[in-house]
C-alpha cells in the first residue's frame, strides 16, 4: 500500500507541477482589481502597523480602483510564510522582505525580476540610494525587490550620563568608545558592583550578533565570501569578533546580563533609566518615546571608525524591501502599488511613521532633518555596505550569528574564547556552508 | 496511541479463556471497516501521506535553489543521510551532540516527572483535607498552553530581574551572585525544570488514576502483616501500577524527545549549544537555513530511532508487566 | 485505612509543600506581573506590584487583535474536539467490538503516528492543502478548516487509544441485551456504549481541545491574519524593540482560563476516564 500511495502522491505532485509550471513565467493580469500584500511588522504592535498602512492603502484604492488585502505578519512568522508560499506557489502578490534575505530568496526563483523596463515603470533605478539598491539582489544579478525602508547602525548616547562622567563628546573611534565606556561604567550604589554600564548589547539574538561581527570585521577589511566561496576565518573577521566579545570580557563596559537579551527591550529600558550610557542600534525613530525618553535627553552620533587605516564601514544597510511574486495575477496592479509605496509622498509618510530612513533620494529632504536622520543619511551615503550579496546569506547569518551568541555567552560567564578557538570554529562553519549544510 | 495492543488479553489468548474479555466476532463483515473508515482516511491523508512525502524529501537535494520548483529537485539518493550521519563533519557532529543532549534531557525529565507524579499521587491517596484543591492546583501547569507556560519561565529565569535569582541570591542567600539560567550549561538545567513543570502533572494524573483502581483491602492486609508505608509502596503499589507505568513512560518519552516549544520559547529562537534539542536542530536546518532535504533526513533518522526504541520497549515491558 | 507512621507523615507534608511551591510560584508571578505597570516589570523583581493596575488587561486587546484570535481558537478547538471525538468513537467501537483483518496493523499504525516529527511533515502537509485547494477550490490553506483537519489527526491517536480501553471495560452483556431488542450496530453504539463511556469521552474531549488550543508550529504556517489562533497570537506581544511582559502575562492568563477551567471542572471525569483507559 505504501508504494501505491507514494505513486499517487508523485502523480499528484507532477500534476501540480504542470499547473504551477504554466504560471512560473512572470505574472499576468487575470485579476486586475485585487491585490494581496504581506507587510512585515515594523512597529511594536500589529495594530499600530495597520493604523499606519491602512489609510495609505485606501488612498491607493481611491486612486486606482484596486482593492488591497493587507496582512501584517510578525517577523517571527514571515520567513516561514514566505518559504511555504514560495514552495506552493500560493502566496500574495506582493511581500515585504527583511532586505538581508533578498539574495537568498532570489535563489528560489519565485520573485519577479526588476529589469530596466520594470524599474522604468516606477521611475527608474536612479531614484534610489545606491547602497539600498545593492540589497535587492545577489552580486551581479538583476534586482528582485525594491527598497522601502532603510536603517543603519548609529550610536545613541545618554546625555545625562555623559555629562556626569565628564565625557564631552561621543566617541569617534572604537578606542575612544572603550575609554568612554570605562568612564561610564560605574558603581552608583556603593555595593562594590557596577550598576551603570558604558554600553548595552542585545546578546542572545543571532541576527544582531552577526551584524556586529560583520560590521567590525568588514571595517578591518574582512571578506566573508571570496569568489562566491565562504571564507569566514580571515584574521580580520576573527579580530572583529574578538573586539565585540572584549567589550563585555576584557574591557568590562557591558553588563554580562546583556548576553541573555533576546530583544532590545531591556537595553532600551536601561538606557532610558540612566543605567546604560551608549547603544549601537539601528535607526530607532520613535521607539524610545515608548520608554518615556524624550529626544532632548539622548544624542545620536555615527558609529565609531577604526583607527588607523581599515575600511571606513559603520554599518550594513538594514531595512525592508518589497518584492512581487512571479505568479501574481495582477502584475500591473502590483507594479502600481510599488510605484505608489516608493513615491516621495508615501515614502515620507511611512518612513516617518516607522522611524526609518527613506531609500528614495528625493524623499529625504524636508521631513528627515533631525539629528538622527541626518546621521543616518550620512552613514547610508558614505559608510554603509550591504550584507554579503550571495545566495547563502541566510546560512551565513544563522550559523555565524549563533556562534557569536554562544561566544558572548561564554564571555559572560568569564570564559572569553581565544582567537584560535574562534578561528577554528569559523573555519568549520565556512566548510559547512560550502557543503550546503 | 494503542500501546496496549500487545498487552490486551484477547489479542494473545483465545477469547473463550477469559470471561471478562470481549469475545470479538469472527464473522466476515464490512461493518468494522465502515466505522474505521473516517479515522483511517484522515490518518492516511493528513499523517501518512505527508509523512511519506517528507521521507521522499530526505532523498532530494532541496534547498532554496529548488524550493520554488521542488518537483525538479535532483535526487541525491542517500547523500543527505551521509552528511547527517558523518559525525566527523560539522553537520553530523552537531546532530550527534543535539541527539545526546536530547537523550540526557529526556531521561532527566521523565525520571523527575515520574518521581514527582508518584510522590504527589501517593501523598494525596489517602489525604482527607485539601485533596481536591491540591489535585486541581497540580494540574494547572499541564493545562496551560505551552507558550504561556514557557514565556513565564523565561521571565522568571532572567538574570537581573528574574524571580529565581531574586529568591536564590537576595532571599535565601544560596548564591553570592546572580547566575545565568538562560545561557551556557545552566540553560540545559533550566530547560529541564521547565519541561518537568509542564509534564509532571500528566504523570500525576495518570498515576492517580492508577492508584484509584488498587483495592484498599490490599493495604489493610499489608498493615496487618506489619508492612510499613515504604514496604507497602514497594510490594503493593509499584507492582500494581506497572501497566500504568508502561504506558506513561512511553508517552512521556515520545513527547519529551520531540520537545520543541520549550526551547523555542525559552531561548527566544537561538538555543544555547549546551541545550539544543534535536527538534530545534531539525527546525534550524529546515526553516532557518533552508536545507529541507537535510532537515528531512535528520527527521527520518529521528523517526527511525523512536520506532526502534518504542518497539524494543514494548517487547521488553510486555513480559515484565505480565509477570507482575 | 493505612497506618500513618511519622516518617510517612513527614514525607507527605514535605512532598506536598515542595510541589505546591514549585507549581504556584510561576503562576503567582504570572498573575502579579499581569497587574504591574510595564516599567515596574522591567526593573528589579518584586513579588507584589507596588501600584496594581488593570491596564494590561485592557491594553492587551488592542496591542494584538486578541479577541479575534480568541474566536478563531474557540472555533478551531471546538470543531476539532467534536470531530475527533466522533471519529475516535467510531474507530474505537470497531476495534473493541470486532476482530477483523488489519485491526492490529491499524492500531500499530496509529501508534506510530506519535513518533512522526512534526517538522518533517509540515511542508508536505502545506503542499497537500495547496493541491487540494487547486483541484477542489476548498480553500484549506489559511483557513480554520485546514487547521481543524490537522489538529483532528493530532488528537485522534490518543483519543482512539483511550476510548478503546474504556469500551473494553463495558460489559458485553449490555451489547447482547440491546441486540436482543433488535438494535443495529449504530444504535447499540449511540444508545449503550456512548452513554456508558461518558467519563472517557469527556477526558478525550478535553485532550483534543487542549491540543488544538496550544499548538504553535503548524498554526503559524497554516493560518493567516484572519484565522490566527491565540497560541500564535501570544507571540506578537514581543517585538524586537518592545516586550509587553505585563500584557503577555495578562493575555496568557485570559487565554489559559477556558482550558484550565474546563480541565478543572471535569477533572473527576478525566480521572475516571483515564483509570479505565489507561489502567485496565
Amino acid at each position: 500500500m505504501g508504494a501505491r500511495l507514494l505513486a499517487v502522491i508523485v502523480a499528484a505532485a507532477s500534476a501540480a507541477a504542470a499547473l504551477t509550471g504554466c504560471q512560473a513565467g512572470g505574472g499576468d493580469n487575470a485579476n486586475p482589481k485585487v491585490l494581496t500584500y504581506w507587510a512585515s511588522q515594523q512597529s511594536p504592535s500589529l495594530d499600530r502597523d495597520k493604523q499606519i498602512l491602512e489609510p495609505e492603502l485606501r488612498r491607493f484604492t481611491e486612486r486606482t480602483g484596486i482593492k488591497v488585502e493587507l496582512e501584517v505578519i510578525p517577523f517571527t512568522d514571515l520567513l516561514k510564510r514566505i518559504l511555504t508560499a514560495t514552495t506552493s506557489g500560493k502566496g500574495p502578490d506582493l511581500v515585504n522582505l527583511g532586505n538581508t534575505w533578498t539574495p537568498s530568496l532570489q535563489a528560489t526563483g519565485a520573485l519577479l525580476e526588476w529589469d530596466g523596463a520594470m524599474m522604468a515603470k516606477i521611475g527608474g533605478a536612479d531614484r534610489f540610494e545606491k547602497v539600498a539598491l545593492k540589497t535587492t539582489s545577489a552580486e551581479g544579478t538583476t534586482p528582485v525587490a525594491v527598497p522601502l525602508y532603510t536603517k543603519v547602525f548609529q550610536l545613541y548616547y545618554n546625555k545625562k550620563l555623559f555629562s556626569e562622567a565628564g565625557v564631552s563628546r561621543p566617541p569617534a573611534t572604537w578606542a575612544e568608545l572603550v575609554d568612554a565606556g570605562k568612564q561610564l561604567t560605574r558603581d552608583t550604589t556603593g555595593d562594590g558592583k557596577p550598576d551603570q554600564w558604558g554600553l548595552g548589547l542585545r546578546g542572545q539574538a543571532y541576527t544582531t550578533a552577526l551584524h556586529y561581527a560583520y560590521i567590525l570585521g568588514s571595517a578591518r577589511g574582512a571578506r566573508y565570501f571570496t569568489g562566491g566561496k565562504p571564507a569566514f576565518d580571515s584574521a580580520e573577521a576573527v579580530s572583529g569578533i574578538e573586539q565585540y566579545l572584549s567589550w563585555m570580557g576584557k574591557d568590562r563596559i557591558v553588563n554580562p546580563s546583556d548576553a541573555e537579551n533576546a530583544d532590545w527591550a531591556d537595553v532600551y529600558e536601561a538606557f532610558s533609566k540612566d543605567r546604560v550610557a551608549m547603544m549601537l542600534v539601528q535607526t530607532l525613530g520613535q521607539t524610545l518615546k515608548d520608554y518615556g525618553l524624550s529626544e532632548d535627553r539622548y544624542g545620536v552620533a555615527p558609529v565609531p571608525a577604526v583607527t588607523p587605516g581599515g575600511k571606513d564601514v559603520a554599518s550594513f544597510l538594514g531595512g525592508t524591501n518589497v518584492a512581487i511574486f512571479k505568479n501574481t495575477d495582477n502584475l500591473d496592479g502590483a507594479t502600481e502599488l510599488v510605484r505608489f509605496l516608493t513615491s516621495v509622498g508615501e515614502q515620507t509618510v511611512l518612513n516617518t511613521a516607522y522611524g526609518t530612513i527613506p531609500p528614495v533620494k528625493d524623499a529625504g529632504d524636508a521631513a528627515f532633518q533631525t539629528d538622527e536622520a541626518k546621521v543616518a543619511r550620512q552613514t547610508m551615503a558614505d559608510r554603509a555596505i550591504p550584507l554579503p550579496r550571495v545566495a547563502q546569506e541566510a546560512q551565513f547569518e544563522t550559523l555565524l550569528g549563533n556562534a557569536v551568541t554562544s561566544w558572548l555567552a561564554a564571555t559572560a560567564t568569564g570564559k572569553q574564547p581565544s582567537a584560535e578557538q574562534i578561528r577554528s570554529e569559523l573555519a568549520s562553519l565556512s566548510q559547512r556552508v560550502a557543503s550546503g549544510g | 496511541m494503542s500501546i496496549r495492543t500487545d498487552v490486551k488479553p484477547e489479542t494473545r489468548r483465545p477469547p473463550t479463556v477469559s470471561a471478562t474479555a470481549p469475545a470479538p466476532r469472527r464473522r466476515r463483515t464490512w461493518t468494522p471497516y465502515l466505522f474505521l473508515l473516517p479515522a483511517l482516511a484522515l490518518e492516511l491523508v493528513v499523517h501518512f501521506g505527508p509523512m511519506l512525502a517528507g521521507l521522499v524529501m530526505s532523498l532530494l537535494k532541496l534547498t532554496q535553489y529548488q524550493l520554488a520548483r521542488w518537483w525538479e529537485a535532483p535526487w541525491t539518493g542517500f547523500g543527505n543521510f551521509e552528511v547527517v550521519l558523518d559525525v566527523d563533519q560539522p553537520v553530523g557532529a552537531s546532530l550527534l551532540s543535539s541527539f545526546l543532549i536530547t537523550l540526557a534531557f529526556t531521561v532527566i525529565v521523565i525520571a523527575a516527572s515520574w518521581v514527582m507524579g508518584t510522590a504527589a499521587a501517593v501523598s494525596l491517596q489517602n489525604a482527607r483535607v485539601g485533596r481536591g484543591v491540591l489535585r486541581t492546583l497540580f494540574l494547572v501547569p499541564y493545562a496551560l498552553p505551552a507558550f504561556a507556560a514557557v514565556i513565564t519561565w523565561r521571565f522568571l529565569f532572567q538574570r537581573d530581574n528574574g524571580m529565581v535569582n531574586h529568591v536564590l541570591v537576595d532571599q535565601l542567600g544560596v548564591l553570592d551572585e546572580n547566575a545565568f539560567f538562560l545561557l551556557g550549561s545552566n540553560a540545559f538545567w533550566a530547560q529541564c525544570v521547565v519541561a518537568v513543570w509542564r509534564l509532571w502533572p500528566f504523570a500525576f494524573l495518570m498515576l492517580m488514576a492508577g492508584l484509584q483502581s488498587i483495592p484498599g483491602e490490599l493495604y489493610e492486609a499489608g498493615t496487618l502483616d506489619g508492612a510499613g508505608p515504604w514496604r507497602q509502596f514497594r510490594e503493593i503499589t509499584l507492582p500494581l501500577l506497572a501497566p500504568v507505568n508502561q504506558v506513561l513512560v512511553l508517552v512521556m518519552f515520545l513527547w519529551t524527545f520531540k520537545e520543541f516549544e520549550t526551547p523555542f520559547v525559552l531561548f527566544g529562537g537561538s538555543a544555547p549549544e549546551q541545550a539544543r534539542l534535536i527538534n530545534v536542530e531539525i527546525y534550524q536546518n529546515s526553516f532557518v537555513t533552508w536545507n529541507f532535504g537535510l532537515g528531512a533526513a535528520m527527521s527520518a533518522v529521528l523517526l527511525l530511532f523512536l520506532l526502534l526504541v518504542t518497539g524494543v520497549y514494548l517487547l521488553a515491558t510486555r513480559r515484565k508487566v505480565h509477570e507482575a | 485505612m493505612r497506618h500513618e507512621t511519622s516518617g510517612y507523615r513527614i514525607f507527605r507534608w514535605s512532598t506536598l509543600t515542595v510541589l505546591t511551591i514549585f507549581v504556584c510560584a510561576p503562576l503567582f508571578v504570572m498573575a502579579s506581573t499581569a497587574v504591574k505597570p510595564l516599567n515596574q516589570v522591567q526593573s528589579d523583581f518584586t513579588w507584589l506590584p507596588a501600584e496594581p493596575t488593570l491596564a494590561p488587561f485592557v491594553d492587551m486587546w488592542s496591542t494584538v487583535p486578541l479577541a479575534q484570535y480568541f474566536a478563531n481558537s474557540i472555533i478551531v478547538a471546538g470543531a476539532t474536539t467534536v470531530a475527533s471525538v466522533t471519529v475516535a468513537i467510531l474507530a474505537a467501537y470497531a476495534i473493541s467490538r470486532w476482530r477483523f483483518r488489519g485491526r492490529e496493523a491499524f492500531r500499530l499504525a496509529v501508534l506510530s503516528t506519535q513518533m512522526f516529527p512534526g517538522i518533517l511533515f509540515l511542508l508536505p502537509l502545506f503542499l497537500l492543502f495547496v493541491l487540494v485547494d487547486r483541484y477542489t477550490g476548498l480553500g484549506l490553506v489559511g483557513s480554520r478548516t485546514g487547521l481543524t483537519i490537522t489538529y483532528l489527526t493530532f488528537s485522534l491517536p490518543f483519543a482512539i487509544w483511550m476510548l478503546v480501553g474504556y469500551f473494553q471495560t463495558i460489559p458485553r452483556e449490555l451489547d447482547e441485551a440491546a441486540k436482543i431488542d433488535g438494535a443495529g450496530p449504530l444504535r447499540l453504539l449511540v444508545g449503550i456504549l456512548v452513554p456508558a463511556a461518558r467519563p472517557a469521552i469527556v477526558a478525550v474531549s478535553i485532550f483534543s481541545f487542549m491540543v488544538a488550543w496550544g499548538e504553535v508550529l503548524f498554526a503559524s504556517v497554516l493560518t493567516d491574519e484572519r484565522t490566527r489562533t491565540v497560541a500564535v497570537g501570544l507571540q506578537a506581544y514581543a517585538s524586537e524593540s518592545n516586550v509587553y511582559w505585563n500584557q503577555v502575562m495578562a493575555a496568557s492568563l485570559v487565554v489559559s482560563a477556558p482550558v484550565v477551567v474546563a480541565f478543572l471542572l471535569l477533572q473527576r471525569h478525566i480521572a475516571s476516564g483515564m483509570t479505565a483507559g489507561a489502567v485496565k
